[in-house]
């Protein structure tokens, strides 16, 4: 399965694939700690709760944002004004069609437009239930003001603004962003992340010194400068973006409703126009004929559809923990062509982790990797539980004693350790005294040469330069004076990147490394990781110098980053996502913030960004491409009279024409509601080139788009037929 | 549709696919400043032309300098046209002793020929003097034409320029236009046209005794030259009321068969030079794809059902020449067919035969092609500009989103001012087309326009305004135009066919000039690609369709569905 795939667009579970197995919390609920119960699509609450909001939005003053359903809300007005008319006593306004035709087409008007506020409403109420939670965190605290004269003053969290200082003491809720400039200690930012586990805050460290209002200190007490003003703080930005309050419409939304509303013109002038030729051919136009063929012509589709659309996708960024400045943000995400990634905790752990153990002459396998395991046993570091795992699973295979599913050989192997000997700067290197007296020790290659019994082996001298050359660190060990071999420990690259990164090419996403290593070195992991190029030797201010010049090429490139330094480059990518352990310059920079301060979600924000542009195009695409059959359902019903020959056009022998209208009128507002959870859920989405995506949308959503409705308004046809309602 | 018919179609296919390149490259050359094969005759013409109307050629225009420039000409052409026409009668050249036109026919034949539309209330043989015909028309032949061209061009150079914000000089282009490509290709085809019998002349008309004795007066005058700009520029204004058809103005298969060649060059030409802009020549074969695939099966379809004949003629009618109510016997149903097709598909306008007598189902195709927009292939440079924008940018923007990326085109990415001028672009054909038949049809001097009764009328009314707007001038005939009430509209309509097209076109052109080029990836949109086409020519047709389909359905199609069950208007 494609690891894109594999991320769980339905919105219901969270459950996204991560990387390089950090044991990090897979499938929590909402950000702010677990929601309750399942939160699907069609979550029942959810619905229930946004049909009284559905009716709200019908208000005009409000749907006129929305060109195409406002113009349908005024014929369903005008529909029931002729069927008031009509039942009024008054003669037939509109023409010949009955009483009961105009009832139900205007009913099917109202639905129509109230299908689409309905989509938006429940698109909102999702957004709304995660902002619930948030804003739980949000409530008003206490907080400790200091003053001019350095006393502390008790203040309101509403009070607070930029450039205040604070104390917050053990247990209390830090009452808004800031950086800690005194003090270290644990916060608790599950509020905002999820994740349980206590980070530790400290000034000056630009990545650690940063906190979020809501989160908790839950040790010591700390100092913090406020840095944004009431109403600005991210728990305020993230609640008015997940409930879509401030939702402005993006770029390519303001152009597709300029296609819409034109479109709606057109079709208008089409069906007006449709009165004088009908009476130049000596036929009375049916009015609500007329307004129904109107209606089922433009596009309402997606007009209804297109904001919950939007919605729905910022939504899905937001479930994923990233927190998009702005619907911009996240549709710039899909046009990104360049990726730069740093290569320290991005592309690898970042730490050097033991990859191989080689053997020296005259030594068994088992016997180097038992030295590398004593050695290694009680050295707490990453790299030294890196070489005892590694050992532990090798000896497993070779079955020797002390491998991974041996756990007494494993502790009769480490009784025999009698002293530790500590890593020192001065003999660059560690390991442990056996009962025996026998030293175990490892270090560089050139400390452990230096207190060997005789030279280097030439095959180990040549296994520690090629390490060396392929940007590994060579360690060796020696058992007393006798060497036993090398142990080789190297960056690693992430699970999984390779082949996401493989996808991302096919998308035509280029993938650039930014590291400070050597050329060398950066090139043996960009290698490995399968990037598509490097930057070695990095300085901060080279990223902005390369994405200038991306960008003066036609690239759009994102990034991430954290630190200070990494600010202006966020700034002048067209997508900076920052972490939120970074310090605030960064997360202002940036227009998307990662909660859970993890770089690789880039590649799943572009997914999404993309996700929701093709959702919307392919609505789009069914929306205009659905007219063809429902002219061939209208046109011949409404001239039926004068021209009985039209009726040849009534490919779908559809049984009368008042039928036939009432069908179409059925079929495009019930495609509305059919069409919902696709809105808020997305299309399917797999990587792949431009064109094979457009082929496989353009036959699905255009081909399908102009035959499903033939055998949709058929369906309705046959039931309004049966049910006698025309 | 018969065998010579078949290979009289292939044939011109062929030759136009081989003149496409030569062409297309000589007019990008051309348009760019570089050196051509006539640049030693026609360089220093062109230098003086500039130094005494005092344009420095080195000095590009914005988008709104170059829009100011084409209505300035525009305006002054018509009101020059205006007044050679209303005062022909005492000006020289007058040998046919043609009177003044009345003010409403002046006023809509002037904005006819100035807009390249050429929609003729007026006979030209009687009504119109040697002088307005040569000096008055066909010098807007020329200029209406290379109007075209130059907006064409300057659209395409804001596609294709990078942060620019001029599109070149407006008189500049037009003066290149005519100089290196209507004149030397139209010299040389009313040469071939006079050979083929075709008068060239300032004679009086001849005044002869035919066989039976009777005299008849044979207008002659300075057709072949006319007639050669009337087909490459896709004006269609005939010398003669009978255009075409009338063998002094077409009188050989041969000379029919260069008509049609001169017809289509230009526009088939055209997007060899957009794919020579572009920077990749399948850019320009995609459009030019999905052009031809329009018109290849319209034609074909045509040419067909004229062929097959009318199953309602009487017994006696030899069916086996198909339908030839209306049609000339050296051409032929199908071949008139074709051409009617090829007329309708560019600006032309020019008929070998009544369209109004092509059968209902047939008539569908040439007003099909007009309220397409014409854009298959189009008339000169509009059928260019209006497949870009039409075409290009609507298909890029509806289905572009369908990739996962912001709509574009050619690396320009297309945003709301875009799609608002593209959307007015396609505003103004269902304006002007549907508004004005719907006054024509609900109104008093409206209806008594039409010959016939019932859907015929309507596709009568229907016709005349789809083909002003879309500037082609053809007739459906049929209809009584020369009334001060469809000379008025008519005029309106072709000026808002025109410049309601060219100005949202130019402004586009500016606002894409100004944007950054992003850099093709596997992740662009494909514009070169046949899945391309197809979406161009379905997105064309589709949105054509679903603006008019109601109104064709009242006309044509209901038509030969009535016809069909014996009932004739």
């Amino acid at each position: 399965m494609s690891i894109l795939e594999s991320i769980d667009l339905s919105g219901g579970t969270r459950r996204f694939q991560r990387f390089g197995g950090r044991g990090k919390a897979d499938g929590r609920g909402a950000p702010a700690g677990g929601a309750p119960g399942p939160r699907g699509i069609l979550d029942p609450d959810l619905l229930r709760a946004a049909l009284p909001e559905s009716v709200r939005k019908l208000n005009p003053r409000y749907l006129i944002k929305n060109p195409v359903m406002f113009v349908v809300e005024i014929t369903a007005a005008l529909v029931t004004l002729i069927a008031i008319a009509n039942v009024t006593g008054f003669e037939p306004v509109g023409g010949p069609s009955g009483l009961g035709f105009q009832v139900q087409i205007a009913i099917w008007l109202w639905f129509t437009v109230l299908f689409a506020t309905y989509a938006e409403a429940v698109a909102e109420a999702r957004g709304r239930a995660q902002a619930a939670t948030l804003r739980r965190a949000r409530s008003v605290t206490q907080a400790h003001r200091r003053t001019a004269d350095g006393t502390l003053e008790l203040v309101g969290s509403a009070e607070l603004r930029r450039g205040d200082v604070i104390v917050v003491m053990e247990g209390e809720t830090i009452p808004g962003d800031g950086d800690v400039i005194e003090g270290i200690g644990f916060v608790n930012e599950s509020a905002i992340t999820g994740e349980s586990a206590p980070v530790l805050k400290e000034p000056g460290t630009d990545i650690r010194s940063s906190v979020t209002g809501g989160t908790t200190l839950t040790s010591d007490q700390l100092t913090i400068q406020i840095s944004a003003d009431p109403g600005e703080t991210f728990l305020d930005r993230m609640i008015a973006l997940v409930e879509g309050a401030k939702r402005q419409r993006t770029p390519n939304e303001i152009a597709l409703s300029i296609l819409l509303a034109g479109l709606t013109i057109v079709f208008f002038l089409a069906v007006v126009t449709l009165r004088p030729f009908g009476d130049f051919a000596g036929a009375t136009v049916d009015t609500v004929a007329l307004v129904a063929l109107l209606v089922c012509l433009i596009p309402t589709t997606i007009g209804g559809l297109l904001s919950a659309i939007g919605i729905a996708g910022m939504d899905r960024v937001a479930r994923f923990n990233v927190l998009a400045m702005s619907g911009r943000a996240v549709e710039a995400s899909g046009d990104v062509d360049v990726i730069l990634l740093d290569k320290t905790g991005t592309i690898t752990y970042g730490n050097r982790l033991a990859a191989s153990v080689t053997a020296a002459p005259g030594v068994t396998e088992t016997e180097a990797l038992t030295a590398a395991l004593v050695a290694s046993a009680h050295d707490e570091t990453p790299e030294g539980k890196s070489v005892v795992d590694l050992a532990r699973r090798r000896l497993a295979e070779l079955k020797a004693p002390g491998g991974t599913d041996d756990e007494p050989g494993f502790k009769a192997l480490t009784a025999t350790i009698s002293e530790d000997i500590p890593f020192r700067a001065e003999t660059r290197s560690s390991g442990v005294r056996l009962a025996s007296g026998q030293l175990v020790l490892k270090g560089a290659v050139d400390a452990i040469e230096h207190d060997l019994d005789a030279a280097l082996p030439p095959i180990i001298r040549d296994e520690t330069d090629r390490l060396a050359d392929a940007g590994a660190t060579p360690l060796a060990m020696r058992q007393d004076g006798r060497i036993i071999g090398l142990i080789e420990l190297k960056d690693t690259v992430k699970e999984g990147l390779v082949e996401r990164f493989a996808e991302f090419r096919r998308m035509g996403i280029r993938t650039v490394m930014v590291t400070g290593d050597n050329p060398r070195t950066a090139a043996t992991i960009a290698r490995e990781a399968g990037v598509d190029d490097f930057i070695a030797q990095a300085k901060p201010e080279d990223k902005i110098g390369f994405i200038r010049r991306e960008q003066a090429d036609g690239h759009l490139v994102a990034m991430t980053g954290d630190g200070t330094n990494d600010a202006p480059a966020l700034a002048q990518a067209d997508v900076g996502l920052a972490m939120n352990s970074g310090t605030s310059a960064a997360k202002e920079a940036a227009n998307m913030v990662d909660l859970d301060s993890d770089p690789t979600k880039l590649l799943e924000v572009i997914a999404i960004g993309k996700q929701l542009l093709i959702t919307r195009g392919s609505i789009t695409t069914f929306s205009i491409a659905n007219d063809v059959a429902k002219y061939f359902a209208i046109v011949p019903a409404m001239f039926a009279a004068v021209y009985p020959e039209l009726n040849q056009l009534n490919i779908m022998g559809l049984s009368t024409p008042q039928s036939a209208i009432l069908s179409a009128v059925i079929f495009n507002a019930l495609v509305i509601v059919a069409l919902i959870p696709l809105a808020l859920r997305g299309v399917g989405f797999r990587p792949a080139p431009a064109s094979e995506l457009l082929q496989r949308n353009l036959l699905i959503y255009g081909l399908g788009g102009i035959i499903a409705p033939f055998i949709g308004i058929k369906a309705v046809d046959l039931l309004v037929t049966a049910l006698h309602l025309a | 549709m018969s065998m010579p018919d078949f290979l009289t179609f292939a044939a011109l296919l062929a030759a136009l696919l081989l003149a496409t390149p030569i062409l297309g490259g000589y007019m990008y050359r051309v348009f760019e400043g570089e050196r051509t094969v006539f640049s030693p005759v026609l360089r220093p013409v062109e230098r003086a032309m500039y130094r005494i109307a005092g344009v420095d050629e080195t000095v590009e225009q914005g988008w709104k300098g170059y829009t100011v420039s084409v209505l300035l000409l525009a305006l002054v052409s018509i009101l020059a046209v205006y007044a050679i026409l209303r005062l022909q009668a005492g000006l020289p050249l007058n040998a046919n002793s043609a009177p003044a036109m009345s003010p409403d026919l002046s006023f809509n034949t002037a904005i006819s020929f100035v807009t390249n539309t050429n929609w003729q209330n007026y006979s030209g043989e009687v009504a119109a003097s040697n002088l307005a015909q040569a000096g008055g028309l066909v010098v807007q032949m020329f200029v209406s034409a290379a109007m075209g061209l130059a907006v064409a061009i300057a659209l395409v150079r804001g596609l294709v320029r990078r942060s620019a914000s001029t599109l070149g000089n407006f008189w500049v282009d037009v003066t290149r236009g005519v100089l290196y490509i209507l004149l030397p290709i139209s010299i040389v085809a009313a040469v071939i046209l006079v050979w083929q019998g075709v008068p060239q002349t300032l004679n009086a008309p001849s005044t002869i005794t035919t066989l039976q004795g009777a005299h008849q007066t044979l207008s002659i005058g300075p057709i072949a030259s006319q007639e050669a700009i009337k087909e490459l520029g896709n004006n269609g204004g005939g010398f003669l009321n009978a255009n075409s058809g009338h063998p002094f103005e077409n009188p050989t298969g041969l000379s029919n068969f260069l008509e049609m060649f001169l017809i289509l060059l230009a526009p088939f030409a055209l997007t060899y030079t957009f794919g020579r802009y572009a920077g990749k020549q399948r850019q320009g074969w995609v459009l030019l794809g999905a052009m031809a695939f329009i018109f290849v099966v319209g034609a074909i379809f045509l040419m067909h059902v004229e062929a097959n004949g009318n199953q309602l003629f009487p017994a006696g009618v030899d069916q086996a020449l198909g339908n030839m109510e209306g049609k000339e016997v050296r051409f032929g149903s199908a071949v008139s067919g074709l051409f009617a097709t090829i007329t309708t598909d560019t600006s032309t306008g020019a008929v070998i035969a009544m369209h109004d007598s092509l059968t209902p189902i047939g008539g569908l195709v040439p007003l099909f092609n007009l309220i397409l927009g014409e854009i298959s292939p189009g008339g000169i440079g509009a059928g260019l500009y209006g497949m870009l924008v039409i075409g290009a940018i609507l298909s890029v923007f509806i289905a572009g989103l369908m990739v996962g990326r912001t709509p574009e085109y050619l690396g320009k990415k297309v945003e709301s001012y875009e799609m608002k001028m593209a959307m007015l672009t396609v505003l103004v054909l269902a304006v002007s087309i549907l508004g004005f038949a719907a006054v024509a049809t609900a109104t008093q001097p409206g209806q008594a326009g039409p010959l016939n009764a019932g859907p015929h009328g309507f596709s009568e009314i229907l016709y005349a305004f789809a083909s002003q707007t879309a500037n082609n001038g053809s007739a459906f005939a049929g209809l009584t135009g020369n009334t001060p009430f469809y000379n008025v509209l008519g005029g309106i309509a072709m000026l808002i066919g025109r410049f309601g097209m060219i100005i949202p076109i130019l402004a586009l052109a500016g606002s894409m000039a100004a944007k950054r080029r992003v850099a093709p990836s596997l992740g662009t949109f494909p514009t070169t690609g046949v899945i391309f086409g197809v979406l161009l020519v379905g997105v064309v047709v589709i949105v054509g369709a679903l603006t008019f389909f109601p109104a064709l359905a009242l006309g044509p199609i209901v038509e030969q569905l009535l016809q069909n069950a014996g009932k004739v208007f």
